[in-house]
């Protein structure tokens, strides 16, 4: 890791009138560290995951980025060019639903190679070599590449969104609820998948769940949110084996108790 | 226009009344300062449904004085339903000369083809627009699209010609083929063959695009580029003919088939009848044309 983390959150705060959707989070994250957030739903979690992807524009706070050429720049002073290319080059975002991340109705092949085009690859060959190799990366057939992600069962989806995600190389993925709407035996080889190519790439993530298991497997450090404010933060064995905040401590007994 | 006053009295000339007018050519003229880019204007009720040229019909409406000459074609015909109505529309309500003559006309006003014979300085091709937005087919949301043209994030449109080749081996669009003007925005030139594409490319004719459903106006100027997307490793490439035009022997133009009898008896043949006549009369013979060839 270099000496300087890679994102920084400086009190970042959303209000929707006067309902708090997060309030005053501040932290930084570091190259190739993963950070979960974790809370229950209207924890305020998906809120924060929002604003730090410059998906939902905070009401107060700043979110800074560290550019590849070392300069740290304010996501919401960019204009929004710099932003959606930054979006699609540099940044990866994994939705709960893969269909809210893949174009359903182009083939695997063009789903992953979109990034590459838009950034202006205009070798069909190269291109479609590629996306081979990334679909074998997530374990998906290379014979597959001509067909639908319709046809596709959930896990293959998620699979291919990772792999339509990090095409191009990004130095940090937002997660949200990746395994979310998966079956329990097709989450852990997913969740096994994302570990190792977090670690193989070096990544910075930022991953939302309500699930700790997911946050065991995946993350370093992470953040407990209760209504919109942050109760607890630190590294993640310490966290869930020695839980301070008495939110955090029923979290972890609840989910032993099963 | 005193001496039709009392044939037409219930329209303006040339049917859209003059305030009208002036809106469709502001509309215009950005999209001329524009090349490529749609620029929304407010179509008008036309005495004919949408699907049948309206926008195309305003644009020309919206241009046309009384010494213009008024060619209108359709799938490169002139004799077709669609061009004899707009034709026989323009003469009752601007009194303006026609033409089936490429050469002669000053406003072609066209749905599917380019003519063959090279447009000159001064004349004007107004196309009938029924889909403007080259992004739409990937990308449905309007919002959306309008951003992507504004930041110039083309990446779909490859994405759409790399699943032509995974699907076909080739790209396999023939009709309203995706080209870049001036380097800037990306275009749909409406439904007319990418065999047309090259044509439109420093065109010396000024070219005018309406749609009118849609609302949308766009134009590329005289000597502009106009560049048709591919790939490094499957460029561009033109429709090819294996024979050619049964009545004229012409190559090098845009071919129609035309079924002969219900044996499979076929021929193919000119798309462009003015052009497909032209070289008859200079002498020109296909193999069909049931005459000697001169010699
Ligand atoms: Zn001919």
């Amino acid at each position: 890791m270099t000496d300087e983390p890679l994102l920084r959150v400086r009190s970042i705060s959303k209000f929707y009138g006067n309902r708090i959707g997060c309030n005053d989070i501040s932290f930084d994250l570091w190259p190739g560290e993963v950070l979960a957030v974790v809370g229950e739903s209207g924890s305020g979690k998906t809120t924060l995951l929002n604003c730090l992807s410059t998906r939902l524009l905070p009401t107060s706070g700043t979110v800074s980025y560290r550019m590849r050429d070392g300069a740290f720049h304010d996501l919401y002073r960019m204009s929004e060019a710099e932003r959606r290319f930054l979006m699609r080059t540099d940044w990866g975002f994994v939705h709960q639903n893969p269909s809210d991340g893949l174009r359903m109705t182009v083939s695997a092949g063009a789903n992953v190679g979109e990034r590459l085009m838009a950034v202006g690859q205009r070798h069909y060959g190269d291109i479609r070599a590629t996306a081979t190799d990334w679909l074998g990366r997530v374990e998906i057939s290379s014979d597959r590449i001509d067909d639908q992600p319709r046809a596709f069962s959930g896990g293959m989806r998620q699979r291919l969104q990772i792999a339509r995600n990090l095409v191009t190389g990004p130095r940090l993925v937002f997660m949200d609820e990746p395994t979310g709407g998966l079956d329990v035996s097709v989450q852990a080889r997913l969740l096994d998948l994302l570990r190792g190519l977090v670690h193989e790439l070096g990544l910075s993530a930022i991953v939302v769940t309500h699930d700790l298991a997911v946050a065991r497997l995946l993350s370093h450090r992470m953040i407990v949110m209760k209504d919109g404010h942050v109760v607890e933060s630190g590294l993640t064995d310490r966290v869930l084996d020695d839980p301070q905040a008495p939110y955090t401590q029923l979290l972890v007994s609840s989910i032993l108790q099963v | 226009m005193n001496a039709h006053t009392d044939n037409i009295a219930q329209y303006n000339f040339a049917y859209l009344d003059e305030q009208t007018k002036r809106m469709i050519r502001r509309a215009i003229l950005k999209a001329i300062a524009i090349p490529g880019y749609q620029v929304p204007f407010a179509s008008r009720e036309m005495p004919m449904p949408y699907g049948w040229g309206t926008g195309g019909v305003q644009v020309t409406a919206s241009v046309i004085g009384t010494d213009d000459v008024l060619k209108v074609i359709d799938q490169g015909a002139d004799d077709t339903t669609n061009a004899v109505s707009i034709r026989a529309f323009f003469q009752k309500v601007a009194n303006v000369e026609v033409t089936t003559h490429t050469a002669d006309a000053t406003i072609i006003q066209t749905r599917h083809r380019i003519p063959e014979e090279p447009l000159n300085a001064g004349q004007v091709l107004v196309y009938q627009v029924p889909i403007p937005e080259p992004l739409r087919f990937l990308e449905p949301r309007e919002t959306e699209t309008r951003k992507m043209h504004a930041l110039e994030e083309y990446g779909l449109m490859h994405v759409k010609l790399y699943e032509d080749i995974a699907q076909h081996g080739h790209i396999a669009t023939t009709f309203a083929y995706p080209v870049k003007v001036e380097g800037r925005y990306v275009m749909d030139p409406s439904p007319t063959p990418k065999f047309d594409n090259p044509k439109m490319h420093m065109s010396k004719a000024l070219q005018l695009f309406g749609a009118g459903r849609e609302k949308r106006i766009y134009a590329v100027p005289p000597y502009t580029r106009v560049e048709s997307l591919d790939f490094e490793d499957h460029p561009f490439e033109v429709q090819t003919f294996d024979e050619p035009c049964a009545l004229c022997g012409g190559t090098d133009v845009y071919l129609d088939e035309v079924v002969l009898d219900d044996r499979g008896g076929r021929m193919f043949v000119c798309s462009d009848t003015d052009n497909c006549e032209a070289r008859r009369a200079e002498g020109h013979r296909g193999h069909l044309s049931g005459e000697e060839a001169a010699t």
